[in-house]
């Protein structure tokens, strides 16, 4: 369904935003043949005579995002998310390009389950679907997966998604192995032991509420030891998502010192904090926990000065059977790909980030981390894009996502800022009204 | 006998002591005395509850709490069900919601829950039409607890505005200490915590509480000693070394309770692990409130679920 249109395509009257120089210009694009062909003030309605027009009504067209992480439950788990529903919400939120985490049943560690992933998206999703395949056998931790070959069928890292390699000396290996391939190896980092039964942050309000609490340096210990096995190998790392304050001091230091690292956020920890939990609120479970306000408050101080490369969704869909339980029960995760953008953007109306800013840190840097073209507003740039209206008020419903799964964190809340149009590849595979 | 109490218990469900205002508590802990009273005499049935169906759903094992619901209610006239579900095959949390709907139809009048996860008890009562009852859940609360301690102390201290409290034991873990400590501080006590820091809760301070880890300074002038329950997987290593150890720093013995003021009393939640955190002749000492608070136990849930039952339609 991402098949190229045949015939050109104006968008007009836009304000096109390019988020790497934060330029802006009124004017159109020129697409065709899935790429941008042209873009500038002087491509105005009629400019481009074969072209097909389409009138952005003066919103804000800039590069569709890169969401780095984003849980899917095809192959195995199609109950809770399949690739086809997931590029719905996605192109609902303005996301073009989905990387998809390996931890599926069976888990993405094979080249074969790489290119299933990629035939079945190319035949049912709207958007682009790459592979962040597995680093060990089965995500567990233990024996490196064929990295090479795993490239070869087309994914764009490794990782093991949501569980954390333990044993130092399989994550050197595989910094060390990697490297022959230039593949970045994503890691979620927390020491799962410092976790133990821990479902919530450690403090005061983890005591309140009776629940066992995981410390910040569960994360902390994790990624220094991880910066250290990075100065062994000089092996390309990510860390999926930092959450607390003391993280971030360890990537700044990390990246003084010249390591080829990166470091992501998401955006529910850019938004949200452990008060929001309330009265044992299962959709904020979440695997790293919510922190509290001030560590927020640093990590969107981190994104807004660069220090944290991405922004991603860790779009994590669960159903009334892992949600509807006990709060220590219950599985972590929420969902995100519809509501990542207009979250985000809260941070923009506060004036704690610009937006150029949030826009490249959900676009730009998470396809150069990957290796991928799109996320800029270049000639001969994929033709992902989209048209946001950075304004437009709405109301989280959580029945009306897109996603099989309603465990939003957002569900009645006041968001400003939708996806009036959604491009991927030339094509318009969402328009909102 | 003093005429009946006229107090109106101003919440539909009984989840923890967080949300109660002093006149709450103190209303119910009147109403108890009276409950007391009642439970004194050779005719102990009240029909305040007469007409009621009260089901005691256990999640977790516990004979003393749930003997003491089902007494409370049989002496208010209610028709009382257990239902123990603690050793039940299905997975436990999967069970929760679609007990709580089955029972809801069988249309009780007041539901008393234990469950061991924190805020089960809460996402029941949002499920079902009656009253309910925390009887327990995980380390967050255990309200009934809470305010028969405070029964029990106000009967032999007069008061508990200005008393000092100290709770020893497995803070981290405990139910019991929580509700205590917000009970107590609304009473105006001063509430002190000792245990070894790997069972303190991060953050407890912000209760306003003082701190210990050396028991001595903790019951350095102390009214009233409280000490919890130490679970039997917490004693070999994981959160203290040994039983032995524990008992040489943490246990109640005659020679830490000389620290405290010579007519300090001695309280234990029960069921007591002799030899762990108490000795035994500090438990069956002359100081020992351990065998009142049970009583009080019966008093104050039969005041809960008289305050409840004003509350429920045609009450």
């Amino acid at each position: 369904m991402t098949t190229t249109a045949n015939r050109p395509v104006l968008l007009t009257n836009a304000r096109l935003l390019d988020p790497v120089t934060g330029r802006e210009q009124r004017g159109g694009v020129l697409v065709s043949e899935g790429v941008i062909r042209d873009f500038g003030s002087h491509l105005v309605a009629g400019s481009v005579t074969e072209a097909e027009e389409q009138d952005c009504s003066g919103a804000l067209l800039v590069p569709g995002l890169v969401d780095l992480r984003a849980f899917i439950g095809e192959p195995g788990e199609e109950y809770r998310e399949t690739l086809r529903s997931a590029s719905h919400a996605a192109a609902a939120g303005g996301v073009t390009t989905v990387i998809a985490q390996p931890n599926t049943s069976p888990v993405i560690d094979d080249p074969a389950v790489v290119d299933f992933v990629l035939r079945r998206a190319r035949d049912t999703s709207l958007v682009h679907i790459r592979v962040a395949a597995a680093l060990t056998k089965g995500c567990r931790g233990q024996e490196m997966s064929e990295i090479g070959l795993l490239q070869a069928a087309g994914a764009v890292a490794v990782t093991d998604g949501d569980r954390p390699v333990t044993n130092a000396q399989v994550m050197r290996r595989a910094l060390t192995y990697a490297r022959v391939f230039d593949m970045p190896v994503i890691h979620h980092v927390e020491d799962p032991n410092l976790v133990g039964e821990g479902v919530m942050n450690e403090g005061e309000f983890a005591t309140r509420l009776g629940l066992p609490g995981i410390p910040r340096a569960a994360e902390t210990i994790m990624l220094e030891r991880d910066m250290r096995l990075v100065q062994l190998t000089g092996g390309r790392y990510h860390a999926a998502m930092v959450s607390c304050r003391e993280s971030l001091d360890v990537v700044r230091r990390a990246k003084q010192a010249g390591l080829p690292i990166t470091a992501g956020v998401s955006i529910n920890h850019l938004t949200l904090n452990e008060m929001d939990i309330g009265g044992y609120r299962t959709f904020l479970k979440l695997s790293p926990p919510l922190r509290g306000e001030e560590d927020r408050l640093a990590m969107v101080e981190a994104v807004a000065e660069g220090l944290i490369d991405v922004i991603v969704s860790d779009h994590n869909p669960q159903d009334v059977e892992t949600k509807r339980l006990t709060f220590a029960e219950c599985a972590p995760g929420a969902i995100g790909l519809e509501t990542m953008l207009s979250a985000g953007l809260r941070l923009v109306e506060a004036g704690h980030i610009s937006l150029p800013r949030l826009l490249e840190a959900m676009s730009e840097a998470p396809a150069k981390l990957v290796g991928l073209e799109t996320g800029r507003m270049a000639k001969g740039a994929p033709a992902d894009l989209i048209a946001l209206d950075p304004d437009y008020p709405w109301v989280v419903e959580a029945a009306a996502l897109k996603s099989r799964c309603k465990n939003t964190p957002f569900d009645e809340a006041r968001l400003s800022g939708k996806v009036m149009m959604t491009m991927v590849a030339g094509r318009i595979v969402h328009s909102y009204r | 006998m003093t005429a009946p109490s006229l107090f109106v218990f101003p919440h539909r469900h009984l989840l923890g002591i967080e949300g109660l205002s002093r006149p709450d508590i103190e209303g119910l802990l009147d109403l108890a005395e009276e409950a007391v009273e009642v439970s004194r005499q050779v005719e102990k049935k009240k029909s305040s509850l007469r007409g009621r169906t009260q089901i005691n759903l256990f999640f977790e094992n516990s004979t003393r709490t749930q003997a003491s619901f089902e007494l409370a209610g049989k002496r208010l006239g209610a028709d009382v069900m257990n239902m123990s579900v603690a050793n039940s095959s299905v997975k436990k949390g999967e069970t929760l919601i679609d007990t709580a709907m089955t029972l809801n139809a069988m249309r009780p009048d007041i539901i008393i829950v234990r469950h061991h996860a924190a805020g089960a008890v809460h996402l029941l009562a949002r499920k079902v039409d009656c009253s309910v009852v925390n009887a327990g859940d995980g380390a967050h609360e255990h309200p009934t607890q809470a305010l028969l301690d405070a029964l029990t102390i106000r009967r032999n201290k007069g008061r508990i505005e200005g008393l000092t409290v100290a709770i020893c034991g497995d803070i981290a873990h405990s139910r019991v200490a929580r509700s205590n400590i917000i009970c107590l501080q609304q009473l105006g006590a001063r509430v002190r915590l000792c245990a070894p820091p790997t069972l303190m809760p991060a953050g407890v301070e912000h209760y306003g509480v003082e701190v210990f880890t050396d028991m001595k300074r903790a019951l350095e002038g102390a009214d009233i000693v409280m000490m919890l329950r130490l679970q039997r997987e917490r004693m070999n290593g994981s959160y203290v070394p040994s039983v032995q150890e524990y008992f040489h720093f943490y246990g109640l013995d005659r020679e830490k309770l000389a620290y405290a003021k010579p007519d300090a009393l001695v309280m234990h939640p029960g069921p007591m692990n002799r030899g762990v955190e108490i000795a035994s002749d500090v438990a069956d000492g002359a100081q020992s409130l351990i065998r009142e608070q049970v009583e009080m136990g019966v008093a104050i849930r039969m005041a809960v679920l008289e305050a409840l039952a004003r509350r429920l339609p045609n009450g």
